[in-house]
């Protein structure tokens, strides 16, 4: 009858879909472990000491290192922070103890379109300001660069762990005769302390594996930077160019390279969970 | 409490009746380090939020030295009260009043007066006790000192031991001062924000419903400490504990719906109150 | 109480100063999102001036990009860039739904936080290593066993016809599709959790099956939201450069066929921008930039707009 066949019909649907559903997760989390299996896979046998100590090898030779492009990688991060971490913390204080609520949905609306902004053009921002008047690329160029990026990320994440503060302490510290700004700066950033380092982490650990940015503001460099003024080597910058090259050896240097900044940005992650602790509900 | 003639009348609430203030020398002389008699002077105070308003044209004058208990129904604005003395409700928007609070004759709310100076001279213990997350016991109780910019070693002991000793905590602590404020137990936890606040050495202590989340013995050991206080602060204690004020209080002012209804003598209030509401309140025939 | 003067009484005066100050600092902070947007729109502006009073409005429509003759047009590179994204979006919304699907109304309980964590560690993977495996994995493997049989199924179509490289367009919007996966997935999945259960308990009641459930209680209450995580991963993938840069083939030549090799408007000044030799060169590319900002900008903020309107009083991180 119609009511039992439209009822097979129903459940076969419901089970069709269920493992469309299920086949979509596949398809999704898949790339994850063919990405680390390959990443292990070829590069692996390229780290050794060498790779993180020595500089390239001329061009053709094989051997020589990523020891430059790491720690251009790492004093990259560091200027990003010195501009993206106190405006972002700033900002974020501002929209959490002082802001109304309209100016602050229009703020934090504004930052969430800044996110979707490409980082090449960031780019191109820092290539007009820093590269031309000085007639040079630099680390500070390629610092600048990605501090823009930073800056509307932690000024969310740090606005989200703010808000978080319970109101009692803010109460307790001005009936003590604490000015708000004391209050503020002395009481609810330090509770809050954990959550804003979190933010900071995922900010760095997003910027850390931009290459765009960086292609014509740090620049690169095949030897060691002596100063922040001139172009710095970068890791990401360095697996572009051995992948784009026509060398075996620098194919397997740049997926050695790939391996080392995959580890570089979750463990980036990783220092997150750890810190955040409790997690949402799923 | 007692039973006792109603009082026949349908008089409108009794002005605050000052009795004659306790003995302590006539009120025009200052005697040397004595304070003055009146540490609160409030003249027709009422206070709006928006629209709306929480109290009205409240005038008492709370006397130095002693404790005293602000009572009444939930609603009847015993905390917004208690937060213009020392300029918390400010932090509300929307929040204004009219009429004058003077402590120790100064207008509390005068051009030029900086809340924040007002509220290190009357301090205040909240409902839920909340020491600060990151700091240890001793950081917890210096923090007014501290961020206040005092930085003399030895005054910062001392005071650390004082201020615990009369939140009668010292002993309890002495040895764990480094560990976590929020270590401690409920009761402790309250004690140790009765001695924060009482270490900026504030004329007047605020108390907020300060036991209402915690056991009978935790409140006991609070109420026996706001006793021993009387002889260096002068105490205003919002309390929806009858029995409570009955115990430790002075002097009782009953609050309903934004008025002041009744202040006297907790004595008096409790066995002999002059307004027919306050006696329907003090024998639980409302709350 | 001890005799010695009372050393708070003559601290620190009036604080109004340093409150003010602080505020102030605080507000120049939340500032700089206003400011860096007129930054980036002033700098590309500025930047592209040459190439703005030279070609005009004709730059869009242009189909030459020749730095020697200094004829510079954007339509291979909008081409370029609409097709891979339109390629991603294909792929990449069906499969983040069906995942988000998987994850609010299907998988068991223990296994959505793991689940939600992989998700998380593949919006980390940088764009250099998505086209590092793109050029030595992806491209061989299209290639020789996926692209072949496209083309002998479906070389009917223009689309699919032609010489294969291995690199090109479609390469391109699959590799974009795979990086807009978890943000598609992630904002999917935030928006069907902020379906109330009661929409769903009632469909249950009626005695639905699960997944007439999911289609009559959860997906339409959801529409707007999902159109709003697609329209993110759009402008997402719109932006994608390094991985795209490395497997589209870049070539300025607008072909037909999806195998043949193109660019994108990011990958084109990813790949030029430092041989750019004369002024008009760089501004064109200046004033690619700015095309490129141009739609991302108006992209995402219909993004944020759709996605809001679904949780009107919350403030999320959607980004």
């Amino acid at each position: 009858m119609t009511v039992t066949s439209n009822h097979y019909l129903r459940r076969s649907k419901n089970l069709l879909m269920n493992a469309l559903s299920v086949a979509c997760a596949v398809l999704v989390i898949s790339p994850l472990g063919l990405i680390l299996f390959y990443l292990v896979r070829q590069g692996v046998t390229a780290l050794n000491w060498d790779f993180f100590t020595h500089l390239p090898a001329p061009v053709g030779q094989t051997g020589g290192g990523m020891g430059n492009a790491i720690t251009g990688t790492l004093k990259l991060l560091a200027l990003a922070s010195v501009v993206g971490v106190p405006v972002g913390i700033l900002g974020g204080a501002y929209l959490s103890e002082y802001g109304g609520d309209r100016i602050n949905d229009w703020i934090r609306f504004w930052a969430d379109v800044l996110n979707g902004v490409p980082s090449i053009v960031w780019g191109m921002v820092a290539y007009a300001l820093a590269v031309v008047p000085f007639k040079t690329f630099s680390a500070y160029s390629g610092g600048l660069a990605l501090g823009f990026i930073m800056i509307p990320l932690v000024l969310r994440t740090t606005e989200e762990v703010l808000v978080l503060v319970p109101r009692s302490y803010r109460e307790a510290a001005l009936a003590l005769g604490l000015p708000q700004w004391k209050m503020i700066a002395r009481i609810v950033l330090p509770t809050a302390l954990k959550g804003i380092i979190t933010g900071v982490l995922l900010a760095m650990g997003r910027v850390a594996g931009e290459t765009a940015p960086l292609l014509f503001t740090a620049f690169g460099n095949s030897h060691w930077s002596h100063s922040l003024a001139e172009p710095i080597a970068a890791l990401p910058l360095q697996i572009f160019a051995y992948a784009i090259s026509p060398y075996d050896d620098w194919h397997r240097q740049a997926w050695a390279g790939a391996l080392v900044l995959i580890l570089l940005v979750f463990a980036l992650s990783a220092g997150v969970r750890l810190l955040a602790g409790e997690r949402k509900k799923p | 409490m007692s039973a006792q003639e109603p009082i026949a009348t349908s008089r409108p609430p009794v002005p605050p009746a000052t009795k004659s203030p306790p003995a302590a020398g006539s009120s025009s002389a200052r005697a040397e380090g004595a304070a003055p008699e009146i540490t609160f002077d409030i003249r027709d105070l009422s206070v709006f939020y928006g629209a709306s308003q929480a109290l009205q044209n409240v005038t008492l004058q709370v006397l130095t030295h002693q404790v005293t208990a602000i009572i009444g129904p939930s609603g009847c604005g015993k905390s917004t009260f208690i937060r213009t003395l020392n300029r918390m409700h400010e932090l509300t928007p929307g929040a204004r009043h009219t009429g004058s609070i003077r402590l120790l004759g100064e207008d509390l709310y005068g051009p030029g007066i900086d809340p924040t100076i007002v509220r290190r001279q009357v301090g205040m213990v909240f409902q839920k006790s909340n020491p600060f997350p990151t700091l240890s016991i001793a950081e917890n109780v210096l923090v007014g000192l501290r961020l206040n910019g005092v930085r003399d070693k030895a005054l910062l002991r001392e005071r650390l031991e004082e201020s615990l000793r009369m939140a009668a905590l010292w002993d309890e602590v002495k040895d764990i001062l480094g560990r976590p404020g929020i270590g401690l137990s409920g009761g402790q936890q309250q004690r140790l924000c009765i001695a924060r606040a009482l270490a900026v050495r504030p004329e007047v202590l605020l108390m907020d419903e300060p036991c209402s989340a915690l056991d009978p013995l935790a409140t006991a050991k609070i109420e026996e400490l706001i006793n021993s206080l009387r002889a260096s602060y002068t105490v205003i204690i919002v309390t929806h504990n009858m029995q409570q004020a009955a115990r430790v209080s002075d002097r009782t002012a009953f609050f309903y719906l934004g008025k002041l209804v009744e202040y006297d003598e907790t004595r008096t209030i409790f066995m002999n109150p002059a307004n027919p509401q306050t006696e329907a309140y003090v024998s639980g025939r409302f709350g | 109480m001890s005799p010695r003067p009372d050393p708070t009484a003559v601290l620190q005066r009036s604080s109004r100063w340093s409150d003010r100050s602080f505020r102030l600092l605080c507000l120049a902070g939340a500032s700089t999102i206003f400011v860096l947007l007129l930054l980036v729109a002033y700098q590309l502006y500025h930047g592209s001036h040459l190439a703005r009073a030279q070609f005009g409005w004709k730059f869009l429509v242009g189909s030459t990009w020749d730095p020697v003759d200094e004829v510079y047009g954007a339509l291979p590179f909008i081409y370029g860039t609409f097709v891979s994204s339109a390629i991603a979006l294909l792929i990449a919304v069906p499969l983040s739904v069906g995942t988000a699907i998987y994850l609010t109304e299907l998988a068991p309980v223990r296994l959505r936080q793991p689940l939600v964590s992989v998700i998380e560690m593949l919006a980390a993977v940088p764009s250099v290593i998505w086209g590092l495996w793109g050029i030595f994995v992806l491209v061989p493997f299209l290639r020789v066993s996926v692209y072949p049989v496209l083309q002998h199924r479906l070389g009917f179509l223009p689309l699919f016809q032609g010489p294969i490289y291995g690199i090109g367009l479609l390469t391109g919007g699959i590799i974009v599709a795979i990086m807009i996966l978890p943000i598609v997935t992630s904002v999917s999945r935030e928006v069907l959790r902020s379906v109330p259960d009661l929409q769903r308990e009632a469909a249950y009641g009626l005695g639905a099956t699960r997944w007439e459930v999911t289609r009559i209680a959860v997906l339409s209450y959801a529409r707007r939201g999902l159109m709003g995580a697609a329209v993110l991963g759009l402008g997402r993938a719109l932006g994608e450069t390094m991985a795209v840069t490395m497997v589209i083939g870049n070539s300025s030549d607008i072909a037909k066929s999806l195998f043949a090799p193109g660019y994108t408007l990011a990958s084109v000044i990813a790949n030029e921008f430092t041989e750019a030799t004369t002024d008009m060169y760089l501004s064109a590319l200046f004033e690619l930039g700015l095309v490129l900002l141009g739609l991302t900008i108006i992209i995402n903020i219909i993004a944020q707009i759709m996605i809001r309107a679904i949780s009107s009083k919350e403030t999320r991180r959607v980004a």
